[in-house]
């Protein structure tokens, strides 16, 4: 999924609660509709979203990347595997129209769904979404979920990533400098290798770790009970035309489903 | 043993919108045996370039020459060029890792392929030239002080034998006198040994008294390169570009302002005592 691409839209400002259930009805949707029409709806919703983002579309597609072996699989089992009134014969393989149909449907439906999450995690800074996620999930707290806890260790460990990538080439560089070799050999040799590469790593993780768990306590830091926030989430008109338009388009969606 | 850097340019993130251009065509070049200090302010290109002495970064156009052959030619053996080009990194005693101080340093020779016993002899001599004493020997290296473990660190690069010593910040973080013992035992060692010294650094207070060379960095060019005394007199200039001349020089120079007849290029204080004695 795609990291945060900044730029001025009207998604970008949009309240991370708004993204985040839009995002969670829109993968709904995708599973509710199971007619071409209904495809169509989706794939017009998804374009005017991306649209409105201005986010480059070259950016969703890094997305898909990632999943390209898994929709390959899913496609091909599904095209060959389903029963039904055969299309094409070729030696012990047949294509049948409901294989066709399910597999194309799924293709649509996978990258639908990565393209539409991808937009959230491009027009949403991680910082926000676990503020969204945190305010979301608030009602929890009533059956005992740590939430603020929980989402206050994820925002760390995001904040953590750039640092520790950081960290790791400079220890590479450093024990390069001192002969170390982390390309040739066999497997057993360069899992050895990691070693002067690992070894520091995890000591300056637990480092920096310890080192933040004082700061946070040297400014009176308890958990959740009680604390306010410097810019607390709040609804916006934006966000309320927003929620009616995810509505509109939930219960079109609904609505082709039933009637079609 | 030369190492001559030929209109070297490099920038980070090149292909991204964040393009950062930080070395602009720099030409420099190192012969045997100097005492040389590198100094910037933050960000001026000085961690950049010293990466380049050793080949772990690659000049986007430019290069780099070790005994007059091109260390990034597909047929020259970079590993040979890391054991005589040592590379001390900023805060090196990040980089320890084995059980014991004495492993920890035969890390580097181990990997050079030698024999155990030349690995081991070479590692009991770089720890004696930067002072570790043998009780420390078998002691976990993140048992030590800070400035002991940063000497281990350093050890660790002097036990493969390097023609010229490249050390980045070596006294960051360090207390005065941890900063002292360091640079006296560097100085003392580049006086036994008559290898090359690089001393990267952002406090002319801390090379003056050393180096014999001075190599000034600003937004990734080179601004000065001269004797410190020729470079100290630039102070004006070098305060532009938000570094500083020594104490001494600021001393000489008030001194010279008020009429006393004083040689202003005076770089440490028993120079500058001498001048202020032969003027009263």
């Amino acid at each position: 999924m795609g990291q945060y691409y900044q730029t001025e839209s009207v998604i970008h400002k949009l309240d991370p609660r708004v993204k985040l259930v839009a995002t969670i009805c829109f993968i709904i949707s995708l599973f509710v509709v199971d007619s071409w029409v209904g495809y169509v709806v989706a794939a017009v919703f998804l374009a005017v979203m991306i649209k409105l983002s201005k986010v480059p579309f070259r950016f969703m597609v890094k997305g898909m990347k990632a999943i390209v072996m898994i929709l390959m699989i899913t496609v091909v089992f599904n095209l060959f595997l389903t029963p039904g009134e055969p299309l094409v014969t070729f030696w012990k393989l047949t294509i049948t129209k409901e294989g066709l149909r399910i597999a194309v449907m799924m293709a649509v439906r996978l990258s639908f769904l990565i393209v539409g999450s991808s937009l959230m995690t491009l027009t949403t800074t991680p910082n926000s979404l676990t503020d969204g996620m945190e305010k979301l999930m608030n009602p929890l707290k009533y059956v005992k979920v740590p939430v603020h806890e929980v989402a206050m260790m994820m925002s760390i460990a995001l904040r953590f990533i750039p640092i520790l990538l950081e960290e790791t080439d400079k220890i590479m560089k450093a024990q390069i400098a001192r002969g170390a070799d982390f390309e040739s050999g066999n497997l057993i040799k360069k899992a050895k290798a990691m070693v002067p590469l690992l070894v520091p790593l995890f000591i300056s993780a637990f480092r920096r770790a310890n080192d933040l768990a004082m700061a946070m306590e040297a400014r009176c830091y308890r958990g959740g009970e009680h604390r306010t926030k410097m810019k607390p989430l709040q609804y916006h008109a934006a966000d309320r035309i927003a929620y009616l338009v995810l509505l509109v388009y939930f219960s079109g969606c609904v609505a082709l489903r039933i009637y079609l | 043993m030369s190492l001559i850097l030929d209109h070297v340019n490099y920038s980070y993130g090149d292909d991204t919108a964040l393009s950062v251009h930080a070395l602009k065509d720099v030409s420099l070049v190192i012969p045997d045996g100097q005492f040389i200090g590198l100094i910037g302010h933050t960000g001026s290109g000085k961690s950049t370039l010293v990466q380049h002495l050793n080949g772990l970064l690659k000049p986007t156009s430019g290069a780099i020459y070790y005994n007059g052959e091109d260390i990034h030619d597909p047929d020259f053996d970079k590993k040979k060029l890391r054991s005589k080009v040592g590379l001390v990194f900023q805060y090196p005693e990040h980089q320890l890792f084995e059980i014991d101080v004495f492993k920890d340093v035969c890390f580097g020779p181990k990997n050079l392929g030698l024999s155990q016993k030349e690995t081991e002899l070479r590692a009991y001599a770089a720890l004696k030239q930067v002072g570790i004493a043998d009780e420390y020997f078998y002691q976990s290296p993140f048992d030590l002080s800070g400035g002991q473990k940063r000497r281990v660190a350093i050890a660790g690069v002097l036990a493969m034998k390097p023609e010229i010593l490249v050390l980045d910040e070596p006294t960051a973080g360090l207390d005065p006198r941890g900063r002292d013992e360091i640079l006296d035992q560097i100085a003392k060692l580049k006086e036994e040994t008559g290898i090359t010294v690089i001393l990267v650094s952002h406090s002319m207070e801390d090379v003056a008294k050393y180096v014999e060379r001075i190599i000034v960095m600003n937004r990734g060019s080179v601004l000065y390169d001269d004797t410190p005394r020729e470079v100290f007199q630039h102070y004006q200039e070098l305060e532009q570009v938000g570094l500083a001349a020594p104490q001494v020089t600021y001393i000489m120079q008030a001194l010279a302002k008020k009429g006393m007849k004083v040689n202003t290029t005076a770089t440490t204080i028993t120079e500058a005592v001498e001048e202020i004695l032969k003027a009263l």
